[in-house]
């Protein structure tokens, strides 16, 4: 688990970055919404032994990425501190699943072997995309994107109250694991009833928090209905960029291009 | 409208668990009048202020805010009249950005949506912040926190902004543009604070506050110049004002 | 216990995607009509909590590792079962874009098992039933932890499930429900004793704030037909996916067919899945040693399985072919930014 600051940095940073001026990220929220979950949805249909069918899909993002300069070293970094959930999730398959799949050369690879680097670029594919989709609108514009997708007003609304209070919150919570920490001398994270009580702490500050906000908005006339931020028009660009991606999305699946191509090389140096 | 902005009459408001808040305050305040309202912690300014958006109503005695009784059936009118600034900006500026903050109030007062921009514009202008429309209010400095929230009241156009604390959080530079920026508002403002200077630099005339009653009121000079006074009351004269130790 | 992306069928996905999102638009409705306007903000600003307090570690006793906060039960028994169940999902959702914990396909996964179980099934059938109307300490506490538990081992139940209804793996569904279930009896027993020691902790500070919370009466005879609405949405969109994944000729078992030249991989290649499925929840708590438990299910694999070496010039064309495919999309993307800067540098900027 990474640090509170470092976590609330994150939050900070991705936000900035969805403050960026290209063209993707003035595409509307939705377009990219949509794209990613097809995406994903495409990559995880493939078998579990798929290795090369997956490699098309990166062009995705390394699209978003170069396309919206986003910096890939650092969403990389990101993807590789969420990898080690990956990577255990696979690491026992070349142990446990030996049988020969097929024969590279002199090298025999297993089943094992195949499943876990299938799940590797799987979840490399799905993190990275996850990630672009956020550094490009930011939780803000998902959150809108989603509500005029039809996702209840309610949960939109929720969606970006918790995101405005996230890192205030993460703040007070940091600043008391500080203040513990100081006076800890190098003793362990609390034991759950001292961090009980922390949380309680805490859980008693967001409370008068949520009451001071709530008179604040009713200063300004709140009558329980919240405006939520106007939504931007889908455009032709938008559909032409749902249908562009939507397109190679089907081509990689239904053609095994790497084959293809891997023929057409093979086929040269014979 | 009637002549005074805000008009309290033996304001008395004892909390549920029977703590007295405030009792028996009175006092008027005429349109662009700036009052400063010192006390010490627990004197009660918070609470009072508390009166002048409804958020409590009196338990005894009477509230007028731009002349209309502040009760249940008026506030919608009262929270327009009487603009309130919080303590912490984090606390008001609850909306994903600077831009829809300010349009908060005006999108719930019905303003039609081909008005919210330019009123929005003109409301982040008047405070100079119209650069930061599009940020994040978590990524603002303190400084521009309190400029962003100050225009969110200021585009309802109240007729008197109550402040708590302004200055708390804000470095010398944020705090004198602060007191820059409300020289050249034209409204009657009712700011509670700690910073007695500022309240000698903003406001002609100060309300001490001490156990939940008015201990003093008048111009600020001559009630900064009472040291007997503000000792009672927990208060030190401000650092430009006191004897030199 | 967050599923992944890359261990579920999309049709599981889906079918979970479409049975979370029925319950948040149910749940949605009915905090409209409680129309308590307080909530908006108190619900956004206790996600933020969760998310918050969810970043503080604790020690776990006697084991020396650290772990965190689920909260689904601090929220129902505060907001009640279906404000908590959309500030868990919100929670999830967050937590989903900006670490990419979870993932976005297995966001419906785990919305389900950690809010819907916990708000929907532990809240009104154990927490309710035992901590009553009133503000009885002993009665609150015991029914937090309990509460808690029930709906950890519930979620941790669902987690099996979805695992097995993916069909990436095959490990025995016993004993896969054997190895879980135990395991988040710690973790439950330790999300209990923290529930009960936050809601303790209001119970003395702000008691009005729980008081206020028992005296709602949350779950009115309603709940039962939306249940049955939300099984009947989950069987047709269950149904449909399924038969979608296995009429296509490019479903799971074909392009593993494909892959492979032979069907019966998948009984073969089936455990590591589950097993990996398995290491999620061990990886959670590294201090446990369940992860040895892996070590003699290794041996049972079933390795006697035939595998026929696929073509092997197939094989070699397709990886030379998956490099390339690579090499071609990484410098599509140098081609991109070197155009972008070189279009950007003339503007002087």
């Amino acid at each position: 688990m990474q640090t509170i600051a470092a976590r609330t940095f994150d939050i900070g940073y991705m936000d900035a970055l969805a403050g960026g001026d290209t063209a993707l990220h003035r595409l509307d929220a939705r377009a990219k919404v949509v794209v990613t979950l097809l995406f994903i949805v495409f990559v995880v249909s493939f078998g579990r032994y798929e290795i090369s069918r997956l490699t098309p899909f990166f062009l995705y993002p390394v699209f978003l990425v170069s396309a919206g300069e986003l910096p890939a070293g650092y969403l990389l970094r990101k993807a590789l501190a969420a990898a080690p959930f990956a990577f255990f999730v696979g690491a026992f398959n070349p142990f446990l699943d030996r049988a020969v799949l097929f024969h590279l050369g002199p090298l025999a690879v297993s089943g094992g072997m195949a499943s876990f680097l299938s799940i590797l670029l799987r979840f490399f594919l799905t993190v990275t995309a996850a990630l672009c989709l956020v550094a490009l609108t930011g939780v803000n514009g998902a959150c809108a994107a989603l509500e005029s997708l039809g996702v209840p007003r309610v949960f939109a609304a929720q969606l970006l109250f918790l995101n405005r209070y996230l890192t205030v919150l993460a703040g007070e919570a940091g600043r008391m694991a500080r203040a513990r920490a100081l006076r800890a001398f190098g003793a362990p994270p609390p034991g759950p009833s001292l961090f009980a009580r922390l949380a309680g702490q805490l859980l008693l500050r967001s409370y008068a928090r949520a009451e001071r906000v709530y008179s604040a908005m009713l200063c300004r006339g709140f009558d329980g209905s919240l405006p939520l931020p106007g939504r931007s028009a889908f455009g032709r660009r938008d559909a032409a960029f749902v249908a562009a991606w939507a397109g190679l999305f089907v081509l990689f699946r239904s053609v095994d291009v790497p084959r293809a191509l891997g023929i057409l090389l093979t086929g040269l140096f014979k | 409208m009637n002549e005074h902005v805000i008009e309290t009459e033996g304001l008395t408001y004892v909390y549920p668990d029977g703590t007295r808040g405030i009792t028996g305050v009175s006092f008027k305040m005429v349109p662009g009048e700036a009052v400063a309202l010192v006390g010490a912690n627990g004197a009660g300014k918070s609470t009072l202020l508390q009166h002048f958006s409804g958020c409590l109503l009196p338990t005894g005695g009477t509230v007028r805010v731009g002349g209309l009784p502040v009760i249940k059936e008026n506030l919608p009118a009262v929270r327009r009249a009487a603009g309130m600034i919080f303590q912490n900006p984090d606390d008001q500026l609850f909306m994903p950005t600077v831009f829809e903050d300010v349009a908060f109030g005006l999108r719930n007062l019905g303003a039609p949506e081909d008005e919210i921009e330019p009123r929005v514009m003109k409301a982040l202008e008047k405070v100079g912040a119209a650069h930061l429309r599009g940020r994040q209010p978590y990524r603002l400095s303190q400084g521009e926190k309190r400029a962003a929230a100050i225009a969110a009241v200021v585009a309802l156009e109240p007729d008197v902004l109550v402040m708590d604390e302004p200055t708390s959080n804000l470095d010398p530079l944020a705090r004198r543009r602060l007191i820059r920026l409300l020289g050249t508002f034209g409204h009657a403002k009712l700011i509670a604070t700690h910073d007695l200077d500022f309240a000698l630099e903003v406001c002609g005339r100060t309300i001490v506050m001490h156990g939940g009653t008015i201990a003093a009121d008048g111009p600020s000079a001559e009630v900064f110049r009472d040291a007997a006074l503000l000792e009672r009351c927990g208060l030190e004269p401000p650092p430009s004002f006191g004897p030199r130790r | 216990m967050h599923m992944a992306d890359a261990l579920i069928s999309p049709a599981v996905g889906g079918t979970m995607w479409v049975v979370s999102g029925g319950l948040v638009a149910y749940s949605a409705r009915k905090v409209r009509e409680e129309a308590d306007d307080r909530k908006v903000p108190l619900m956004g600003v206790l996600g933020a909590f969760i998310f918050a307090a969810q970043m503080l570690n604790f020690t776990i006793p006697a084991t020396g590792s650290s772990g965190h906060l689920g909260g689904g039960m601090i929220l129902a028994i505060l907001l009640g079962p279906y404000a908590g169940f959309l500030v868990m999902a919100s929670v999830l959702t967050v937590q989903a874009l900006f670490f990419a914990d979870g993932g976005l396909l297995a966001l419906g996964c785990n919305i389900f098992n950690l809010g819907f179980f916990t708000c929907f099934l532990a809240y009104p059938l154990v927490y309710r039933r035992i901590a009553g109307d009133g503000l009885d300490r002993r009665r609150i506490m015991a029914a937090s932890v309990l509460a808690a538990l029930v709906g950890l081992q519930l979620g941790a139940f669902g987690v099996v499930l979805e695992t097995v209804a993916s069909g990436i793996s095959a490990l025995p569904f016993g004993t896969f429900v054997l190895l879980m279930q135990p395991i988040h009896l710690a973790i439950g027993v330790v999300e209990g004793l923290i529930t009960a020691g936050v809601v303790s902790f209001l119970l003395e500070a702000r008691p009005e704030i729980l008081s206020a919370a028992s005296a709602r009466r949350p779950i009115g005879v309603s709940i039962r037909g939306a249940l049955v609405a939300l099984a009947a949405a989950a069987a047709v969109a269950g149904g449909a996916l399924s038969w979608f994944a296995s009429t296509r000729p490019d479903g799971l078992e074909w392009s593993m067919f494909r892959t492979s030249g032979k069907e019966e991989l998948e009984s073969g290649g089936g455990l590591h899945g589950k097993l990996a499925a398995l290491q999620e929840k061990t990886a959670f708590l590294p201090g446990y040693g369940f992860r040895k438990a892996a070590g003699p299910e290794a041996g049972d694999a079933p390795s006697e399985a035939a595998w026929p070496a696929v073509d092997a010039g197939t094989s070699v064309a397709g990886l030379a072919g998956g490099l390339f495919t690579l090499l071609l999309a990484g410098a599509a993307g140098l081609l991109l930014s070197r155009r972008r800067s070189a279009a950007r540098n003339p503007a002087g900027e």
